[in-house]
């Protein structure tokens, strides 16, 4: 759907250069949502306004549904555009125009007819639940209700795409996650591909498929967000990740703690249905082995449960190696720390 | 001289100077925006162009806007007599002034547009041309339209400088209140008239003013 050929971009000119995406390529699939996190300044931004050429890129060429962005001239470029929605951190409505009259906006530029556009706008503002307040300005509305108009914008000119630009960092965790629930909806009733940059884990962690972490203007991970997020690489992504769930310095007081005998601490994952399962204690019944838990969470990654518990594991060396292996069989994610 | 004597003013006079000067400040108000408008937006355009050939004809404009601005207005008004004979076939009365009044009006008022234009927000102009926007819609339905309080108040200002500069315009022929006051007052030492024809245009400017303010509150959205 989005092919991304060695995108290079260079600020400013001679010793004044800052580059802000290096040789960086990137695919994403058709109805995915794919998400791109990275700390400011690593060239998100850059990357997602080069997907509709706002930003163009110094090297390399953007591809969407099949066509060269890069090789249009003017006129086909702005055709081309109408095809791919997008949001804004901050909104970026027409101050001046009614809610109404932002949404039809997109289709007043492209010459839809008056009767179209009703029929259009007010579909549209039913499906952002706004229907009450179409006649108001922006100006009158709270964040999330802007942050609603803008996709009700987007949406309007029926595109493929939808590239959201940091579009719930404005807003407090409950519209955040109203927004990312609506985002999810329109992503699996139209089938619209979406890419979102953000600097929030929890943003990637609720409604993406894939994800892509970038720092100093290239890709340095990418996957599925299961495992991008449960088995991080790269060092930034840890970071990421970390920041979002737990406190390292208590844990590795606990994991060093004294102790007497065989010991070994292990990161256990649970991944769907297996969160919910009494696993590890069917698995440790009868081979001697004891075990504490020293650290736990349990969550989602979109809509599936994963569970994570740090664990040690007290006992006869070769019981608890026993027991690691079966706790692998049973299709849970042993990882030994310590 | 004494106390003042209102009793001698000729108000036919008075109201047939009044009249000239709403139409001096109506017809010359109509063609600086005609003017200034585009050249504002043209200037706005041009000087945020990352085409070296378009920012080379940016500065030139620029500089030529500056100086139109920096000659003291009843210089350029002499200046343009010839100018005005050949275009409205006198340099005296009501139309004989219109070209000066606008020449120096217009480069005023699209310095006020540029101004104005600027305080858009960019990222609306960037949203529009994500939309697939041509220059020409961004320019109509998210620049005017977003800039119109900023707008109007260079409007209403350009008018009220309008206001003095047809009192100016008295200097030379020009009809009006202005000329009436510099006739009868500066001339001829009846101050009474030279009051009236003043306080008349010190309440056309605060009714200008008023209404001007009031059109911005209108619309600003904000």
């Amino acid at each position: 759907m989005i092919e991304l050929k060695n995108l290079t971009k260079v600020y400013g000119k001679g010793s004044k250069q800052a580059t802000a995406l290096s040789a960086l390529s990137l695919s994403i699939k058709k109805g995915e949502i794919f998400g791109v996190i990275g700390h400011s300044g690593a060239g998100k931004s850059t990357l997602i306004r080069c997907i509709n050429l706002l930003e163009r890129p110094t090297q390399g060429e953007v591809w969407v549904d099949g066509v060269e962005l890069t090789a249009l001239r003017k006129h086909q470029l702005q055709v081309q555009r109408r095809k791919i929605g997008m949001i804004f951190q901050h909104f970026n409505l027409l101050s001046s125009a009614t809610v109404y009259n932002n949404i039809a906006f997109p289709l007043r530029l492209a010459g839809t007819e008056g009767a179209e556009i009703e029929r259009k706008v007010k579909e549209l503002l039913f499906l952002v639940g706004l229907e009450e307040h179409w006649n108001k300005y922006p100006a009158e509305l709270s964040g999330g209700q802007k942050q609603r108009v803008g996709i009700a914008r987007a949406l309007a000119s029926d595109p493929d795409v939808l590239l959201c630009d940091e579009a719930t960092s404005a807003l407090d965790p409950q519209t955040t996650d109203s927004i990312l629930r609506l985002l999810m909806d329109i992503n699996t009733k139209f089938n619209l591909t979406i890419v979102l940059i953000t600097h929030e884990m929890h943003v990637i962690q609720s409604i993406c498929d894939r994800v892509a972490v970038i720092h100093g203007g290239g890709i340095v991970e990418q996957g599925e967000v299961a495992q991008v997020f449960l088995k991080p690489k790269h060092e930034v992504t840890k970071e990421f990740i970390r920041s979002e769930t737990q406190s390292e310095g208590p844990l590795r007081e606990a994991i060093d703690a004294v102790h007497t005998g065989y010991t070994q601490a292990v990161k256990i994952t649970f991944l769907g249905h297996k969160t919910y399962e009494s696993t590890l204690s069917q698995v440790v019944q009868g081979t001697g082995v004891h075990f504490a838990i020293l650290h736990g969470t349990i969550s989602t990654i979109k809509d599936v449960p994963y569970g994570q518990l740090i664990v040690r594991f007290e006992g006869p060396a070769d019981a608890v190696q026993v027991t690691l292996t079966e706790l692998t069989a049973q299709g849970l994610d042993v990882e030994v720390i310590s | 001289m004494g106390g003042l004597d209102f009793s001698g003013i000729n108000w036919d006079e008075m109201l047939d100077a009044t009249i000239a000067t709403l139409k001096m400040i109506a017809i010359s108000g109509i063609f600086t925006i005609i003017l200034g408008l585009p050249l504002g937006i043209v200037l706005y355009l041009w000087g945020k162009s990352n085409n070296v050939i378009i920012r080379a004809v940016y500065s030139v404009l620029s500089f030529i806007v500056n100086i139109l601005r920096s000659v003291p207005f009843i210089i350029l008004m002499v200046a343009l007599i010839p100018l005005s004979k050949s275009i409205m076939g006198t340099s005296i009365g009501v139309l004989g002034t219109i070209p000066a009044l606008v020449i120096g009006a217009a480069p005023f008022f699209a310095r006020l547009v540029e101004t104005a234009l600027r305080e858009v927000d960019r990222g609306i102009i960037e949203a529009a041309q994500g939309m697939g926007a041509s220059t020409g819609q961004i320019v109509m339905r998210v620049l005017l339209p977003e800039a119109r309080p900023g707008l109007l108040a260079g409007v209403t200002i350009t008018i009220v400088t309008l206001v003095s500069y047809t009192a100016m315009s008295g200097m030379i022929g020009g009809g009006g209140l202005g000329d009436l006051a510099i006739r009868y007052g500066y001339y001829r030492y009846e101050k009474e008239v030279m009051i009236i024809a003043v306080a008349l245009m010190v309440i056309l400017v605060q009714l200008l003013q008023m209404a001007g303010d009031r059109l911005v509150r209108h619309f600003t959205r904000k």
